[in-house]
Formats: structure tokens, sequence, C-alpha cells
């Protein structure tokens, strides 16, 4: 790869920037930024090394993961990546608690038309039988239905 | 630290530690594995610098989470901790949506007892654009993409270079 076409890690390094050079794929000379993020917190040596011991076929994904490393690490030099897990532990713990709230006001709503469900049941089953419950004696303090003629 | 025991950081490079090494505080010599997986994968030289560009008081946590790092690139070599983080990420997905559902179950048991129950102040058309609403966020929840390809969920989430 002649100079006006070098990757952006060989740029960076000001070296010749060979036709097999390994960061060459995954660091374009049209992204400066990111590579130079990846040298600030891995170094060049370290990054080309842990690449050329992944399959070739992986080795994007290990590129970006370790430029994202490399990014959150810069935006937060004391917790990287960590404080990026550590937030999302946090977020999970507020969706589970919110999610168990409503799905306890779900119970409360289900519960509650379920008796009152049961109960038209009752006074309907009343109702349509009470042809066949004879005279009886008024009971104290219960409203008494008017006669069917 | 200095006299007759080195930190864990100069008996692996192989020089004399001196009482202002920076890595003695944090690497001492009975844990050598810990600072072994922070130099193969950091290197000793950018640790240092990473370290003198922070406050004493912020270094002890620096340390925790760089070996932290460390340990997760060296099980995992392709995705490190970005992995874990895209697990949570999926996890946080899931709750959101189950999340979407219960709530709009309690809309529509509400829109179908609505003389008999308590009810927020909102008329039929408002209930059906909220159960609407909810339902396509359950949509797009369960049409979701896939995060088998790992960076790529949490590069969604913030990052400049995609």
């Amino acid at each position: 790869m002649s100079n006006s076409t070098r990757c952006a890690a060989c740029r960076y390094l000001r070296r010749r920037c060979c036709d097999d050079c390994v960061l060459a794929p995954y660091f374009p000379s049209a992204n400066p930024e990111r590579f130079a993020c990846v040298h600030r917190i891995f170094g060049a040596s370290n990054v080309a090394r842990m690449l050329q011991q992944i399959p070739v076929e992986q080795r994007r994904q290990a590129a970006d993961a370790i430029a994202l490393e490399a990014y959150w690490r810069v935006q937060d030099p004391v917790y990287g990546s960590v404080g990026v897990i550590s937030m999302l532990q946090r977020e999970i713990s507020v969706a589970q608690r919110e999610l168990a709230e409503t799905q306890a006001q779900v119970s409360i709503y289900t519960a509650q038309v379920q008796s009152q469900s049961n109960q038209i049941t009752q006074v309907q089953y009343l109702v349509d039988n009470a042809h066949l419950i004879p005279n009886q004696p008024p009971i104290p303090g219960l409203c008494q239905p008017p006669d069917i003629p | 630290m200095g006299g007759n025991s080195p930190c864990a950081s100069c008996k692996l490079l192989r020089r004399r530690c001196t009482k202002d090494c920076i890595f003695a505080p944090f690497f001492p010599s009975d844990e050598p594995h810990k600072f072994a997986m922070v130099h193969k994968v950091f290197g000793a030289s950018n640790v240092s610098k990473m370290l003198q560009e922070l406050p004493l008081h912020q270094r002890e946590d620096a340390v925790s989470s760089l070996v932290y790092e460390a340990n997760a690139r060296m099980r995992d070599p392709v995705y490190g901790c970005v992995g874990a983080i895209s697990y949570l990420q999926n996890q946080v997905s899931q709750l959101q949506m189950q999340l979407a559902v219960a709530q709009a179950e309690i809309l529509c048991i509400q829109m179908q007892q609505e003389p008999a129950l308590p009810e927020p102040q909102m008329d039929a058309d408002d209930k059906s654009f909220v159960v609407h609403n909810e339902l396509s966020s359950m949509a797009q929840f369960m049409n979701h993409p896939s995060t088998s390809n790992v960076p790529q969920e949490a590069l969604k989430r913030e990052y400049p270079w995609t």
C-alpha cells in the first residue's frame, strides 16, 4: 500500500503500510480518531497481536469491540466500559421493580373483575330460579322482593 | 515499595521497585496474575500513563475496572466486555417489552370494565390510541434485530463511529 493509501494506523505511526497490514482492514484512513483512541488505550502492537491471535472471520467484530472499549475508556478514564455495565445493571433493577408493580396491578384488576363476574352470576341464578322457592316467612333485616303476580 | 519486596509489576518487568512506583499500591507481589493480565491487554506503559492522569483517590477504582476489562478480554478475546454489555442491553429490552405488555393488559381490562373500575381521565379515543401505541411498542420489540452480531447492539447505544 502506497503512502497515499496508508491505513489510519500506519498513518498515525508514520510507517509504511504493507499489503498484509493486519490493522488496515479495520482502521481505514477515513476514520483516524478511531485508531487514535485505540492506540491511546491499548497500544498499536497490543491490538495487532490481539487481532493476529483471532481467526480472520472474527477480526472485524474484535476490532469493533476493542474500539468501543477504548472509546468508553477515553470518555470515562476511571471506569470505562465497566461504568456502562453498572449503568445497565441499574436500569435492569429499575425495570424489574416497575414490572413487578405493574404485574401486581394486573392481578388486582383481574381479581376485581372475577369477583364482580361471580356476583353477577350468583344474582342472575337467584333471579332465574326465584319461582322455584316456595313462599317463605320474611327474614328479618332482609329487603324482600315484590310479590310476583 | 522498596527494599526486598518489589511489587508484582516491577517483578514482571524485572526492574527495581522504587518507593514512588505508581503500580505498587495496586499490584501487590502476592497477586502476580492481576498485573500480568493488565499488562497483556493494555501494556504497562499505557496503564502507567492512564494512572498518572488520574487523581490519587480515583486510581484504585481505575485499576479495578482495568483488571475487570482485561479479565473479560482474556476470557473472550473477540468481544471482551462488550459481550456482557450486549447481553445486559438485551435484558433491558426484554424487560421493557414485558412492561409494555403488562401496561397494555391494564388498559384492556379498564376499557372492558369502563363503568365499574376507577380509571384515568381518558375518553375512549384516547384509550384506543394508548393501547395501539403499547401494542406497536410490543411489535417493535418483537421485531427487534437479533443480538447475535454483538458489537452492533452496543454500537447503537453510544458510539460516534458507526
